[in-house]
This record gives structure tokens, C-alpha cells and sequence, in this order.
């Protein structure tokens, strides 16, 4: 089954599924870590960075999102720019990736969004700007009537480095009506994420798994994200994202297993041969599983990550944040090389 | 290896409470956040009625067994032991799994007893199995330095053998990642097989990590990581072929680690842990059913069954 991997052949949709339904977990371990080895050596990166979510109010509230609130609900909050400014003036550990993604506010215009990259980028012009997963520039083209590529080139004008990945969860229709009917649809995430590559500008790419959808599902949206890449190459990291049960959100209880988490990374690693990383997201795993992953085929542990509200109004249970001095542990405890990166992967210290 | 042992790719787990029945500790080991001085407010000594009460909760919650351990109170000598054995057994039909050899070890030098009848004072009043606790690491460097007043290797091993030697059954464990080298684990690790290899007495091994929180030892010791845990339960399950069963510790690792250890030679998930003092003091706090249990082992691949004491099967799910 891993001959074509280790001879440098694509697994194709049939390879894809069989990996996901064997039980060989260290035989994908250790072709995973072949393809990574491959491509990046012992290196494993890791960023300083800082989350910033400008509002939770959000018109969209979609069921699972512990994090959203609708206007005027208790708990909802929306910041100016000279409070997001603020806050990065306070951040005391420096930073070269700013991740920014929020609700979408039902009274923002789109110059907000522009006025607030451009402040931010003036005040800290050094900062690589990650901001809005496509659920928020599908929402900017209805607010500015620039169509696609005309919002995303006037947001990158004002200093926009990169999207997140976010919004993809499963791009399998069904299933997707069934968990977020309130998000975009995939065809329409595949197309900012295009337009966007396109404009020069790098992407991310996620996948959400481990609730209602089948291995098939995982593996059509993983075939789906390397088909745009083959076209583009404008895609950086895809980050598989373990899902977690939260209250009041869809009916499903269970959550991936650890040996799932695994070996979903390895099976993306194996399948997506085009991209230059698998993101192991420790926010969503836990430092464990996430440290574990680097055996499977990972190659990025995302970052510091202060001030992440995210994933932890869904309970997620991981640190609040770690210090570089306990990614380089977890990276070199691994036996792999810790490489501090910024968002376009360059090789940087701070 | 593991499955060879257990090719019916089953895997066990207890329904049991772990009772400490006093945080009052002489011993001050560095990597303990348990421990309280006598005269301190948070001391305790457990009252009859709320052990009581905690024992008939966890009967009717399925328990089949009770873990019972404490500190090195200097106020409580051997009757207190025995008559609190003798109390439980006359009440209730559990098992009592209890006293690791630090234990032991004192209420026998206080009694001014040998082991040998110290434990068979115990077991007579009622105590069936040993808990593999205080064990750390079995190399006389590593303990003088982390828990200098507690028994050393030689001491804990008597205590097992003489225990084995009177037909109980114990568990043993190891808890790595303070200022250990890989020498002192394969020391320990042979220490215990050899002990195994003399009495066969060990039911269990269960290797954990020094949870760093809130004792004086994590402010300097580093943390063990999940691939030291994976990378050393391996070795104890590859090293230890005369030991039947290798226990995943979900309670210092958390369930997915735990489940992942599932593929690297563990076959029993421990316990259902109503509570546990110990390891909640560090800050670790999991808070998980049987259900939790049962459908961890279970989306992990493998089929869960409830034991008892002396790993037999009771039901599987
Ligand atoms: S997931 Fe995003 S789009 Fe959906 S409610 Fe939450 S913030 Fe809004
Ligand atoms: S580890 Fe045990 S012997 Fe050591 S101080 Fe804590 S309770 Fe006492």
C-alpha cells in the first residue's frame, strides 16, 4: 500500500480510502515521515504569534460555533481599531504573524476591515497579516460590490499577507448541510481560496473531521484541496482540525480518537503531496497528540497563539498558550529541529 | 508483543475510587503536591462515615474495588489500619487494594514489626491486593535526590516480595521524567522483571510521568512529553514479557495520548477514577465516566471489558 509513496507516485481516491480503513497506523507513520523528511528534513516550524478576533457578533450563528454571539446578546463584544491597537501594544512577547478572524458584524462596512488593516500594518509594519477565513471575504464582497478578486486586492493593497484556512470543515454537501448549513458553500470556498492564490496571495486550507461525516467525505475533500493546489499552488499548510464535542451544538457526542487524530495526519501528509506542510494545530489537539504528530507526517505546530478565544469557547482543554521555550521542547523532545518561521515561512528569529 | 499476549485486541479497565485516606505526610518527597504537615488547616484524616459513605457510592456505581492510599501519618499506627480494614470488610464485599510499600514500610518500622508480619496483619484484616505505588524510579541515585526519606529500591522490592510470598498480588509502577537517565529505567525495569521472574507476583505495570504542578520538584525538573510516555511504555511493554498486562495511564496523560498508548503496547486503561486526590492536587484534572472509558477504548479499535482486581474479565461492552 505504500509502495507509491515511497516511490513518489499520487494516491489516488481508492489508496486514500484504504489508508483511512487500515489499521497499519505506524506503516503510515513511517511513510508520512518519509514524504515530510523529504520535503523538510528534521525541520519542524513553529511562529510567534497573536489571534486577535475583532467581534464575535456574528449574523451567520452557525450551530456548532460556541464562540459567536448575535448583536446585543450578553457576551457579545466588537472592538474599534484603536482597541485592537491597544491590545497589540499591551501584547508583551513580540510576534511576527498576527491571525485575525472574527463574526461577521452585521453593521461593519467593508472600510472597516480595510481601515483596520491598513492601521495596523502602519503601526507594526514588520507583522505579517493572516486575516479572514473565506466565510468573511464572501461577506466583505457583498458589503463592498467589488466582486471576488476586487475585495481581496483591495484588502491586500492595504497590507493583507495571507488567509487562514478556516470555514472549509467538509466540503461533502450533505454533510456539510447537516453540520454549518449556515456557511458558504465548499464551491464558494474553493473559489475565494482560488481567487485569492491567483492575486498572489498564499493560503491556508483546513478540514474538520471526526463528526458525522465518513472516511469517504475526508477523502473527497482532501482529492478537492490537491486538484486547487495543482492549479495554484497558492496553498501553504493544510491543518486537519480534530473536532470537539461542545454543548448545544449538532447531536454528536463523539470526538476523533487519538489513534484517529493520527492517523487522519498521516493519511493528509500521504494524500496531499502538493503541500509544502501538514499543521499539527496543538490548540485543537492538545501538546500530546499534537507532539505525536510530528511521528505522522507533520511539519508545523502553528504557534504561541496568544490570546486564542476560539476553539477554547468550544472547551477546547489545551494551554492558553505556550511559551517558544515550550515549543522547542516539544519539537526537539521528538527528535526533529525546531525552526522558527513567519507566515509565509520564511526562517526568521525575533 | 502486546498482542500476542492479547490477541483478542480487548481492552480492560476497572470501576473502582481511589480513597486517600490522609494528605498528612512525613516524607515530603519533592514531586508530590499531596502532602500537608500535620498542624496544617488542609490536613486531613478521613472520617469513618464519609469512607463509608464513599465505599456504598461506589459499590452502587459498579465499583469493585477500592484503591486506598495516604500519607506517612505519624499519629496513625498498625490498629488503626487493621481495625479500618476489618470495618470495611464486615460492611461491604469489595476489594481492597491499598497501601503502597512506603506505606507498609512505616506502619511496620512504627509497630516495630518485620514486614512479613505487618503485611500478614493486613491481610488478615482484610487486604487483598498491593498498589505498585512509590515506586518512582528503583535506582537509589534518583530517589535520594527527589524523595530522600522515602524506602529505597531494596526496601520497596522486600515489601513486594513478601507480599507475593503471602499470595497477594500487586501491581507495580514507574514515574519518569524528573532527573532520571535511561540507565536508572532499564534499572528499574529490571528490578521488577527480575522480582517477576521470582515470585510472579505482579499483575500489572503501569510507567506514568511526573506531573510537574504544584510540587517543589516541577518548578526545576522538566517536563516528559507524550513521546517520552509512548517511547518508554513501549520499551516497559517489550522489556517486561513476564508481566501479563501494561496499564495507560489516561489519568496523567489524558484519553487521547491514552488511546494512542493503546498502539504502543498498553492493553488496560486503568481506572475509572471516582476521585483522585493525588494527581488533581498538580492540577490534572480529567473528569471521565465509564461511558467516557467504554467509548475511548472503543473508537480507539479495541473492545472494552470491565475487570476486576486480578485482571479477569467481569463484562464486556
Ligand atoms: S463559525 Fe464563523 S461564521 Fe459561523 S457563527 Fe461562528 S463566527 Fe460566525
Ligand atoms: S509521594 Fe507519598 S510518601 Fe511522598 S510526600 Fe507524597 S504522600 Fe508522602
Amino acid at each position: 500500500m505504500f509502495d507509491k509513496a515511497y516511490s513518489g507516485k499520487r494516491l489516488d481516491r481508492d489508496d486514500a480510502l484504504a489508508l483511512f480503513n487500515s489499521d497499519d497506523l505506524f506503516g503510515m507513520g513511517k511513510a508520512a515521515s518519509f514524504i515530510a523528511e523529504n520535503l523538510h528534513g528534521k525541520k519542524v516550524y513553529y511562529t510567534r504569534n497573536r489571534h486577535i478576533n475583532p467581534t464575535n457578533v456574528c449574523v451567520n450563528r452557525c450551530k456548532f460555533c460556541a464562540f459567536s454571539r448575535s448583536a446585543g446578546e450578553d457576551g457579545a463584544y466588537a472592538m474599534t481599531i484603536g482597541e485592537i491597537l491597544a491590545r497589540l501594544a499591551a501584547t508583551s512577547s513580540p510576534f511576527s504573524e498576527l491571525h485575525i478572524v472574527g463574526g461577521l458584524h452585521p453593521d461593519w462596512p467593508f472600510s472597516y476591515y480595510l481601515d483596520m488593516i491598513s492601521e495596523i500594518k502602519k503601526a507594526y509594519p514588520r507583522i505579517q497579516i493572516k486575516a479572514f477565513t473565506a466565510v468573511e471575504i464572501d461577506h466583505f464582497t457583498k458589503l463592498s460590490g467589488l466582486g471576488l478578486r476586487g475585495t481581496l486586492s483591495e484588502l491586500k493593497s492595504r497590507g493583507l499577507d495571507m488567509l487562514p484556512g478556516g470555514g472549509a470543515e467538509i466540503f461533502d454537501s450533505n454533510v456539510r448541510g447537516r453540520l454549518c448549513p449556515e456557511k458558504i458553500p465548499a464551491a464558494r470556498w474553493l473559489e475565494v481560496h482560488e481567487a485569492a492564490h491567483t492575486l498572489g496571495i498564499k493560503t491556508n486550507a483546513t478540514m474538520l473531521y471526526g463528526h458525522i461525516e465518513t472516511y469517504e467525505d475526508r477523502v473527497d475533500h482532501l482529492m478537492a484541496l490537491r486538484a486547487l493546489q495543482e492549479r495554484t499552488g497558492g496553498f501553504q499548510a493544510f491543518i486537519p482540525l480534530s473536532y470537539q464535542p461542545i454543548s448545544g451544538a449538532i447531536d454528536v457526542t463523539r470526538y476523533p480518537s487519538g489513534i484517529d487524530d493520527l492517523k487522519t495526519m498521516a493519511v493528509s501528509r500521504l494524500v496531499l503531496d502538493n503541500f509544502p506542510h501538514i499543521k499539527a494545530y496543538w490548540i485543537m489537539l492538545g501538546e500530546k497528540i499534537c507532539q505525536t504528530a510530528l511521528y505522522f507526517g507533520a511539519t508545523d505546530i502553528d504557534g504561541t497563539v496568544v490570546e486564542e478565544k476560539i476553539a477554547h469557547s468550544a472547551g477546547a482543554s489545551s494551554a492558553e498558550m505556550l511559551t517558544t521555550g515550550e515549543m522547542i521542547n516539544l519539537i526537539t523532545k521528538a527528535q526533529k529541529e525546531p525552526v522558527e518561521r513567519n507566515a509565509t515561512y520564511e526562517e526568521v528569529s525575533i | 508483543m502486546r498482542l500476542a499476549l492479547h490477541p483478542e485486541r480487548v481492552v480492560t479497565f476497572i470501576v473502582d475510587r481511589n480513597i486517600n485516606y490522609t494528605n498528612v505526610c512525613v516524607n515530603k518527597c519533592s514531586f508530590c503536591a499531596f502532602y500537608k504537615d500535620e498542624g496544617d488547616e488542609e490536613a486531613y484524616i478521613i472520617d469513618e462515615g464519609v469512607l463509608m459513605e464513599k465505599i456504598r457510592e461506589t459499590i452502587s456505581l459498579g465499583g469493585t474495588q477500592i484503591l486506598m492510599q495516604g500519607g506517612l501519618h505519624p499519629a496513625l499506627d498498625l490498629s488503626y489500619y487493621t481495625s479500618m480494614l476489618q470495618k470495611i470488610k464486615k460492611e461491604f464485599t469489595i476489594n481492597v487494594h491499598g497501601f503502597s510499600p512506603p506505606e507498609i514500610a512505616y506502619m511496620a518500622a512504627k509497630a516495630g514489626l518485620t514486614v512479613r508480619d505487618t503485611l500478614a496483619a493486613l491481610k488478615d484484616a482484610g487486604l487483598d491486593s498491593i498498589p505498585g505505588g512509590g515506586a518512582e524510579i528503583l535506582s537509589d541515585r534518583v530517589r535520594s535526590a527527589i524523595s530522600p526519606r522515602k524506602i529505597n529500591t531494596a526496601a520497596w522490592l522486600q515489601v513486594m516480595r513478601e507480599a507475593h510470598l503471602l499470595g497477594m498480588r500487586t501491581t507495580a509502577t514507574m514515574m519518569f521524567g524528573t532527573i532520571e537517565t535511561p540507565e536508572d529505567i532499564a534499572a528499574h525495569l529490571e528490578a521488577v522483571w527480575r522480582l517477576q521472574a521470582e515470585t510472579g507476583g505482579f499483575t500489572a505495570f503501569i510507567p506514568w510521568t511526573f506531573q510537574p504542578g504544584g510540587s517543589p520538584l516541577g518548578r526545576t525538573a522538566g517536563h516528559a512529553t507524550a513521546a517520552d510516555y509512548l517511547r518508554v511504555l513501549a520499551l516497559c511493554r517489550l522489556y517486561l514479557d513476564n508481566v501479563d498486562n501494561i496499564q495507560a495511564s489516561w489519568v496523567t496523560q489524558g484519553i487521547k495520548t491514552a488511546q494512542v498508548a493503546l498502539r504502543f503496547g498498553a492493553n488496560d486503561f486503568g481506572s475509572t477514577m471516582i476521585e483522585e486526590n493525588v494527581v488533581k492536587a498538580a492540577g490534572v484534572a480529567f473528569m471521565v465516566t465509564k461511558n467516557d472509558i467504554i467509548n475511548a477504548i472503543r473508537s480507539s479499535g479495541f473492545k472494552p471489558a470491565q475487570r476486576d482486581t486480578f485482571y479477569n474479565v467481569l463484562n464486556y461492552f
